[in-house]
């Protein structure tokens, strides 16, 4: 069992009781909430004559359905409307504050929590969305859980929740130019595998991870589901409390809250269950060929034979070949593209959209190709319009919307049309993700996503700086 | 609120194969457009079933209860309208080699059971149901066995969530709840930092 890590420090601090069952009864401080995942635990609690215990540590915001176009109230889209509508309420009825559209920090969840410095190091965070594992680049325990434990956390401020194992994957060196955070972990889950983490929380170090911004890093924590963790993190560091400093809700104690943040990193002799390591140099842009995020190769490579995979990876290959149509022994680049989005928890943040613009400016995007730029937050949006980027985007022919989770799991109109191929800066793959039931999903860093639109196929990005 | 006792499920079971079915396949995110989990059951595997054959539309697994899968199942989005879904078509159990963890404690919170055992267990199990669709299995959570009229496989499961469906207590809330006290007492130890 670990010992005298961060994951094991914040979770001894935040344990209220051993349950019967042994699982532990777990103090969440930070708990996010949004419109999809929240409606039947607000009625759950109604039905039982349950209040909220802390309402100021639960935070709402609207994202996943929201449309991205047009956003005047009351929305076209009726089913949507009423969702807004129910969270508003729950919202008013039971004290919570609640970023509403136009508040000028509304946005997706795990970009707007962070942004407001909402997400502390040495905090437990919870919210109805898998993604929740993004936080942890702060050095929180952060995870997601369904509508039952919204439920709990609103009511009891707790959760029930079995102890995680702790996996260290530290990866040092320095990137090559053209790769970027998203290729590092699209690296790790594709050498892991999308089962590794289940049971684990992955500890992210090395050199080249805390040579990351905090963009960065949440970039890296936010895909720690996809290969199974239910959380991620990073221990806190300079570049944490540089980031957090002037946020509005950053601690007024702040010289306290630092010394405190800095005695629950890891210790230099804690005890991992695991630990694995990687040269950071030797990852390439890597783009995803199937149906799962572990599914990934470099932009040099070629699409696998079955006789290159493990013999438990070839039925799920097979199903995928099929799926995305894609040939083993062919090359990834090259590849025709339709929909290139850029967007969402895991890349639609400001470093996110200048690396892309910096691939867009003065190109165009293909006759043809729909590409479409979802800022992350309101907050982004402004900033990336501040900067101008927004004008490079359109000057080459993107779509610049408005915030929200958009394509990455189309619950609003941003959808694709049948078999059409996308290259994503989002986080899943499956089958039918993106909004069709036969669409096809290439995910990849938002640069890289640029360089697709601007080709009209997979290109390496680094033959484009 | 009182809770039942979940210690044996007896019905017939239901093969589906593959590795990593993400909660987005279970279902699909445009059922999620929706402020209560009623009807789900219609669209569970609403798009891989329109794309033909599929063990949730056959005939002979119209009823069924004890779903069999194979690895990593339920993987992916933290959505409970999956094990809504799963249940509301009639599953009452899920036996596989493994699953996602926020599922399998979306099912606990629903009181459907799952549990694990080895993949040569599960493909005999899921070939076992494909020859013979009608024959009845029964899940016991106490003694953790699955048994057909001929044979019986051991189970795994979690002891902790082994006992809180055998005790009725699989809903948290009111566990969580009744320590109302040490909450308070930790939200003040935590405030003072």
């Amino acid at each position: 069992m670990s010992r005298g890590t961060l994951f094991d420090k914040v979770w001894e601090r935040h344990q209220v009781a051993v349950l019967p069952g042994g699982q532990t009864q777990l103090f969440i401080g930070l708990h996010l909430i949004h419109e999809v995942t929240s409606p039947q635990a607000f009625a759950m609690l109604r039905e039982r004559g349950l209040s909220v215990l802390f309402p100021e540590r639960t935070v709402a915001t609207v994202d996943h359905i929201v449309p991205t176009e047009n956003q005047q109230r009351p929305f076209l889209d009726t089913l949507a409307e009423e969702m807004i509508q129910t969270l508003e309420r729950n919202c008013k009825d039971f004290g919570i504050k609640l970023y509403n559209i136009g508040s000028g920090n509304q946005g997706i969840v795990h970009v707007i929590a962070p942004e407001l410095g909402l997400t502390q190091p040495g905090m437990t965070i919870a919210c109805g969305d898998s993604h929740t594992s993004t936080h942890g680049a702060f050095g929180a325990i952060a995870f997601g859980i369904g509508t039952s434990q919204v439920r709990d956390v609103l009511a009891t401020q707790t959760l029930a929740i079995s102890r995680l194992k702790v996996r260290k994957i530290q990866v040092d060196g320095d990137l090559s130019p053209g790769v970027y955070a998203k290729d590092v972990i699209l690296h790790i889950i594709r050498s892991l595998g999308v089962q590794a983490g289940v049971g684990y929380a992955y500890e992210y170090t090395g050199s080249t991870i805390h040579g990351f911004n905090m963009e960065e890093r949440m970039t890296v924590c936010n895909m720690s589901i996809e290969g199974g963790a239910r959380c991620g993190y990073v221990n806190p560091d300079q570049i944490t409390y540089d980031y957090l400093r002037e946020r509005p809700h950053a601690p007024r104690d702040w010289e306290r809250a630092v010394c405190r943040w800095q005695g629950l990193a890891s210790d230099p002799d804690a005890i991992y269950d695991d630990t694995v390591t990687f040269n950071a140099a030797a990852i390439a842009p890597t783009v995803t060929w199937g149906i799962t995020p572990g599914q990934g190769i470099g932009v040099d490579e070629r699409v696998p034979h079955l006789s290159e995979l493990p013999p438990q990876e070839r039925d799920l290959a097979a199903e995928a070949y099929q799926y995305m149509g894609v040939t083993p022994g062919e090359p990834i680049a090259g590849m025709p593209v339709e929909v290139c989005f850029i967007g969402s928890c895991t890349n639609g943040r400001i470093t996110d959209l200048r690396e892309a613009a910096r691939v867009a400016q003065g190109r165009r995007v293909v006759p043809g190709v729909k590409a479409f730029v979802v800022p992350g937050s309101e907050a982004v949006k402004r900033q990336a319009e501040q900067e101008g980027l927004h004008e490079v985007f359109l000057a080459a022919g993107f779509e610049w919307r408005s915030p929200g989770c958009s394509m990455c799991l189309a619950m609003n109109p941003d959808k694709l049309q049948g078999r059409q191929v996308s290259a994503s800066s989002s986080n899943r793959n499956f089958k039918g993700r993106q909004g069709s039931a036969a669409g096809r999903t290439l995910l990849m860093s938002p640069a890289m996503v640029a360089a697709a639109a601007v080709t009209g196929r997979v290109a390496d990005v680094r033959e484009l700086l | 609120m009182t809770m039942t006792a979940i210690q044996r499920i007896t019905g017939r079971g239901l093969p589906l194969r593959g590795n990593d079915i993400d909660t987005d396949r279970i279902i699909p995110a445009r059922f999620l457009r929706c402020v209560t989990f009623e009807g789900l059951g219609a669209h569970v595997f609403a798009d891989d079933r329109a794309q033909g054959t599929h063990p949730f539309n056959q005939p002979q697994y119209q009823g069924a209860k004890i779903l069999v899968v194979n690895a990593n199942f339920g993987c992916g989005s933290s959505r409970e309208h999956a094990p809504q879904a799963l249940y509301r078509w009639g599953i009452r159990a899920i036996i596989g080699e493994s699953f996602a963890e926020i599922f399998a404690g979306n099912c606990l919170a629903l009181g459907l059971p799952v549990v694990t055992t080895s993949a040569a267990v599960v493909a005999q199990l899921q070939d076992r149901l494909t020859a013979n669709p009608t024959a009845e299995l029964t899940l016991d959570i106490a003694q953790l066995t699955l048994s057909a009229a001929d044979q019986t496989w051991p189970v795994r499961m979690e002891t902790g969530v082994q006992q809180s469906l055998c005790q009725g207590t699989w809903d948290a809330c009111a566990q969580l709840l009744a320590n109302r006290e040490a909450i308070l007492a930790t939200a003040a130890r935590l405030a003072q930092g």
